[in-house]
C-alpha cells in the first residue's frame, strides 16, 4: 500500500473485480485438481502452484508489495529465506533415517 | 503521557515506523505459521499410505471461506483508499463490510468445528466400527446418522471422499456393545490435532483482526478528524494484517481441504 501513489475509488474497484474473479477461477481449478486421478505428489505440486499465483495477486495487489520501498523488500527477502530453509530442513530430516532402520 | 508518533516516511528506510513495524511483525507471522506448516509436512509425508484422510472437510464450505475472505481483503483495500481520498462514509461502509465478512468467516468456520465435534468414531465389541454424526444419546443407547463398517476395513474411514456414494442411515447402538466412543475432536488423530492447530491458530488472527477493524470503524474513527494522516496509517497497517491472514488462508485451504 505505498503513499506515493494517488489512488481513486473507481479504478481500484476495477481492479479489485479483476483480482477477486481471477481469485475464485484459480480456487475453482485447484479444487478441480484435486479430483483428478493423478498420484499424490503431482496433484500437492500442481495446486500449491495455483494457491502461489493466488499468493502472489494478494501480495502484488492487495498489499502494493509490487511498488513498495526497498525496505520491504529486504524484510521479505529474510523471511522467505527463512521459510525456505525451514521446509527444506524439514523434508531434508525425513530421508535421514538411523542406520539399519526402514520407514 | 504522549507517545511519540511520526505519520512522514524516514529518511533512511522510506517508510513510517508503523509500516516497517507491522512488515517485521508479519515477517515473524510468517515464521509461526512456516513452523507449523514444516510440521505438516511432516506429519502428512510420514503417514503410511492409504492412512491419511481424505474428504473429512467440507470442500464447499472451505470455497465459501476462502472467497469471503478475498472478499474482506479487497473492502479493506476499498477503506484504505476511501481514508485517503477523504470519503468517510464509504469508509464506514467498507470497513463495516470487512468486519461482517470476517465474522461470517467465523460462523462457517464454528459450524464446521461443531460438525467434527458431534462425528463420531464408535468401536463395537464385535469389531466392527460405527462412524456418524451423533443423533441423540441416553443412559442406555446412541443414535448416529452413519454407516458401519467391518472391523479389518479401517482404512475405508480415512477416504471418506469415495465413500460419499455409500448410504447412510440412522443406527440405534447399545452403550454395553460399545468399546470406544471418540469424537473428530484434536485428539482424534494427527490430521485432526494438526487441523485444528492451524485453523484455530488462523481463527484467532481473524478475532484479533475483527477486534482492531471494529476498533478503528468505531470508537477508533474518532481520529479522522483529529489526525487524519495517522487515522489513514492505521488503517492501512491493520489492513496489511488483515491481507496477511488471507495468505495464511490461501494456502491453509488447499492443504488441509484438498489433498
Amino acid at each position: 500500500m505505498s503513499e506515493s501513489k494517488s489512488v481513486d475509488i473507481k479504478s481500484t474497484v476495477r481492479l479489485c473485480g479483476v483480482v477477486l474473479f481471477v481469485i475464485a477461477c484459480t480456487t475453482a481449478m485447484m479444487i478441480k485438481i484435486s479430483f483428478l486421478p493423478f498420484g499424490w505428489p503431482l496433484k500437492v505440486t500442481f495446486i500449491l502452484g495455483v494457491a502461489a499465483v493466488n499468493a502472489f495477486l494478494v501480495a502484488s495487489y492487495l498489499m502494493h508489495l509490487l511498488t513498495e520501498k526497498k525496505m520491504v523488500f529486504i524484510v521479505g527477502f529474510f523471511t522467505v529465506c527463512f521459510f525456505i530453509s525451514l521446509m527444506g530442513l524439514t523434508l531434508w530430516a525425513m530421508q535421514d533415517f538411523p542406520v539399519g532402520t526402514t520407514h | 503521557m504522549e507517545i511519540p508518533y511520526t505519520s512522514s516516511a524516514r529518511p533512511d528506510t522510506g517508510l513510517y515506523n508503523a509500516k516497517l513495524g507491522i512488515w517485521l511483525f508479519l515477517a515473524s507471522e510468517v515464521m509461526l505459521f512456516g513452523a507449523l506448516f514444516s510440521a505438516y509436512v511432516l506429519l502428512r509425508v510420514g503417514a503410511p499410505e492409504g492412512f491419511w484422510p481424505h474428504g473429512w472437510l467440507s470442500v464447499t464450505l472451505g470455497t465459501v471461506n476462502t472467497l469471503i475472505l478475498a472478499l474482506s481483503a479487497i473492502t479493506t483495500l476499498l477503506a484504505w483508499v476511501a481514508c485517503k481520498v477523504g470519503d468517510y462514509r464509504k469508509f464506514k461502509i467498507f470497513h463495516a463490510c470487512t468486519l461482517l465478512l470476517a465474522l461470517s468467516f467465523l460462523c462457517v468456520k464454528s459450524y464446521e468445528y461443531h460438525d467434527k465435534w458431534i462425528h463420531y468414531e464408535i468401536h463395537l465389541k464385535d469389531g466392527r466400527i460405527a462412524d456418524g454424526h451423533l443423533e441423540e444419546q441416553d443412559d442406555q443407547t446412541v443414535t448416529i446418522m452413519g454407516r458401519i463398517i467391518p472391523g479389518d476395513q479401517e482404512q475405508l474411514l480415512y477416504d471418506l471422499r469415495s465413500q460419499k456414494t455409500i448410504p447412510r442411515d440412522e443406527i440405534k447402538l447399545d452403550r454395553s456393545n460399545i468399546l470406544k466412543m471418540e469424537n473428530y475432536g484434536p485428539r482424534h488423530n494427527t490430521f485432526t490435532a494438526i487441523y485444528f492447530t492451524m485453523t484455530g491458530l488462523h481463527a484467532l488472527h481473524i478475532i484479533g483482526g475483527c477486534l482492531v477493524i471494529g476498533f478503528l470503524w468505531g470508537p477508533g474513527s474518532r481520529m479522522w478528524k483529529k489526525d487524519h494522516e495517522r487515522f489513514t496509517n492505521r488503517i492501512e497497517v491493520s489492513g496489511l494484517f488483515w491481507h496477511f491472514v488471507d495468505l495464511v488462508w490461501i494456502f491453509l485451504f488447499p492443504v488441509l481441504y484438498l489433498t
